[in-house]
């Protein structure tokens, strides 16, 4: 037991990033959600029409599996999601923390920064929302910051912008 | 970088001068190269043509085929390039005059290809690689050079320090010819070390690469094409009728057997053939200028140069049927240098299938250090080990659930259900293997790190040559405290990956391998 304690004394861990996202990205990623499980609705739709003599029951049985898969997703998902989602940026390193089942931490230095990236789509804009997408010299290692609010966005790119023209080098 | 430059822009690079033409050789190369393109069309169009309606098919298959042959003699006349001393510079396009422009310190390979073709008529193609991985367009082809000028545009690309050979002259002087065009370097050429070449004996692992049945999709989709385009019915052909014939007075399992030896017949004398047509002459050597040099093949010769500061690592891969001779072979790990896809995947190797030593030697001389080749791994744990056979399971069993819902609803035969339970053994084999692959480790300056049973790879990156960390948990992982580290580096495949290792180790490796970094996220 008194190794046990020692034991988890001694190991260092990684602290989640600083800072959340704005609470407004809980609608974004709901609404996202939900545009994709009506894209779905659209095929049983014109199953139930083009099926019309056969008997209700498997349309009503998929349509229940629907909503209830439905249900839970945009209930579950924006909340968990909001309780990874962290970011932080210091003078040397860009930190996030992302996903919800699946969890994924990316960490680049400032010094191996290529380019820096902000970005509205029509949902986000909806929200007041932003993203900031930081990409290094490898095809998979771009940093994305979902559901900033617009302004803290524009202040992260101008802050990142600035650190990264001070470093050198070709950044491979 | 490629840039496309305006008429306005090229003033400012340089005069308009110096301009060179392709060899005029290629007049008689473009116009079959175009035909060959071509070859389905006029094929389709030929078969039309004799399943029905008259002569108007025969016009087109032949209006198609002047316009090729037109096309391919466009194209000398229309391109034209030339090597200041900052760029290089491509002029190309009848229509639409493009000019690409490329900064010579952004060019990181220099590829030199000869189909049988090309070497007929004593020519190549020089491809300059810029590094853009992805894009298709990816940097100056300049097909059609005379053998000679393309060793020494070579030479003049990527061995900078080395002498100012005058391309027109050389052009001019020698008109050496294909192949012996190596052994008359001028004087002041930089020294070569050799690091490997290819031992016939090697040819043995050939039959374990399954390039064969690469080639045996092809053929079998070329044929279906065919088939289908020239409504050809096959059971009318002798041969066909009669072993098809044959195969069906067998009992299915024998039918079956039969014609998986004739696959594997087929296959292992494919891949014989084509190791030897893709590998002979093999050689890698090094320069003093420092570069990497890999000059391959028997028909199609193909010369690629890497510059060793752009080198970031090695890979020695063992795909399960490779390992199974105890083979292996090397691959580069290079900025600007793409992994994979089709033919272009030969760009990144520095070793064809060998013996297991011999790659694990080649390897450690590339990097000037043999020990993260031969080093121990340290293994990842039970959970890790764990985690193989509950995903190895999960998937048999999803299998063979569906081989049983077939039998179920859709009226397969039972045997479809049994013939299915095997995969639940050849899953925990699988298992077993790719847990026994599981290890990583972190030399001086080296991230080694091995995973894969079916395709085994281990990886040996440079430390510095790491550009961030991306540190992915499932949810099982995390609730068996494991992760996944993925090293991302601007070369190779972009991402190298330490598999489930459990989270006070990964965090313990991404510390030493890039000192400094994690320090300000610890938590207190």
């Amino acid at each position: 037991m008194v190794k046990g304690v020692n034991m988890t004394a001694d190991v260092v861990r990684l602290r989640p990033p600083m800072h959340r996202v704005s609470p407004r990205a809980l609608w974004y990623w709901a609404v996202r959600a939900a545009v994709l499980w009506i894209v779905l609705l659209v095929p049983q739709v014109i199953w139930w029409f083009a099926d019309g003599d056969g008997s209700a029951l498997p349309h009503l049985v998929v349509g229940l599996i629907w909503l209830v898969l439905a249900a839970v997703h945009l209930v579950v998902m924006p909340q968990w999601r909001y309780r990874v989602h962290r970011w932080e940026a210091t003078d040397t390193a860009v930190y996030t923390q992302t996903g919800w089942l699946s969890q994924e931490r990316r960490i680049a230095p400032i010094s191996r920064v290529q380019t820096v990236d902000s970005e509205r789509g029509p949902i986000e804009q909806l929200f007041k929302l932003a993203n900031v997408t930081v990409t290094t010299a490898s095809a998979a290692g771009p940093i994305k910051i979902d559901g900033l609010a617009a302004a803290d966005a524009d202040q992260l790119v101008a802050d990142l912008t600035a650190r990264v023209g001070q470093t050198t080098g070709d950044a491979t | 970088m490629t840039t496309a430059v305006g008429p306005a822009d090229e003033a400012a690079v340089g005069a308009d001068e110096g301009w060179r033409r392709l060899s005029p050789r290629m007049l008689a190369v473009h116009p079959v190269m175009e035909l060959r393109r071509l070859i389905f069309p006029l094929l389709a169009v030929a078969i039309g043509l004799r399943s029905g309606n008259g002569a108007d098919g025969g016009w087109w298959a032949l209006g198609i085929g002047v316009l090729g042959i037109g096309l391919g003699f466009l194209r000398y006349f229309t391109t034209s390039f030339r090597i200041t001393p900052t760029h290089v510079q491509v002029r190309r396009g009848l229509l639409r005059r493009r000019v690409l422009t490329v900064p010579r310190d952004r060019i990181r390979s220099v590829d030199v290809t000869s189909n049988v073709l090309h070497r007929i008529f004593g020519l190549a193609r020089v491809t300059v690689g810029t590094g853009q991985t992805d894009t298709k367009n990816d940097g100056v082809k300049l097909d059609g050079l005379s053998a000679a000028a393309a060793e020494n545009l070579h030479r003049e690309l990527l061995h900078r320090p080395a002498v100012e050979v005058s391309l027109q002259s050389g052009q001019g002087l020698r008109q050496g010819g294909g192949t012996g065009v190596q052994t008359q370097q001028p004087a002041a050429a930089p020294a070569e070390t050799v690091l490997a070449k290819l031992d016939p004996a090697w040819v043995r692992y050939g039959p374990f690469t399954l390039s064969g049945l690469v080639a045996i999709g092809v053929l079998f989709g070329l044929g279906s094409r065919l088939v289908n385009e020239g409504h050809v019915n096959l059971t009318k052909i002798g041969y066909v009728h009669d072993s098809l014939d044959y195969l069906g007075k067998r009992p299915l399992p024998v039918a079956v057997l039969l014609v998986a030896a004739v696959v594997v017949v087929f296959t292992v004398i494919a891949s014989t053939v084509g190791y030897v047509l893709t590998f002979w002459n093999f050689r890698l050597s090094r320069h003093d200028s420092g570069t990497l040099h890999v000059r391959r093949g028997l028909l199609t010769t193909r010369d690629t140069t890497i510059e060793e500061r752009r080198l970031r690592g090695v890979e020695l891969s063992e795909p399960l049927l490779l390992r199974s001779a105890r083979g292996a072979r090397v691959l580069a790990i290079a900025t600007g240098l793409r992994v994979g896809r089709g033919s272009d995947r030969g760009g990144s190797i520095l070793l064809p299938p060998a013996p297991h030593a011999v790659a694990a030697a080649v390897a450690g001389t590339v990097i000037g250090d043999a020990n993260p080749l031969t080093v121990a791994l340290a293994p990842h744990g039970p959970r890790a080990r764990r985690r193989r056979f509950t995903r190895a399971g999960t998937v048999s069993t999803i299998l063979v659930l569906i081989a049983l819902a077939f039998v179920l609803f859709g009226d397969a035969p039972w045997s479809v259900f049994w013939s299915a339970l095997v995969l639940l053994p050849l899953g925990a084999l699988l298992a077993m293997d790719r847990a026994a692959a599981l290890g990583h480790t972190l030399t001086d300056d080296w991230l080694v790190s091995r995973h894969g049973s079916l395709a085994r790879r281990r990886y040996v990156l440079r430390t510095d040559a790491i550009i961030g960390w991306n540190m992915r948990t499932s949810f099982f992982q995390r609730r068996a405290g494991l992760t996944t580290l993925v090293a991302t580096t601007a070369g190779g495949h972009q991402r190298y990956a330490v598999l489930d290792v459990p989270d006070a180790e990964a965090l313990r490796v991404a510390r030493t391998a890039v000192p400094g970094l994690l320090d300000q996220f610890l938590a207190d």
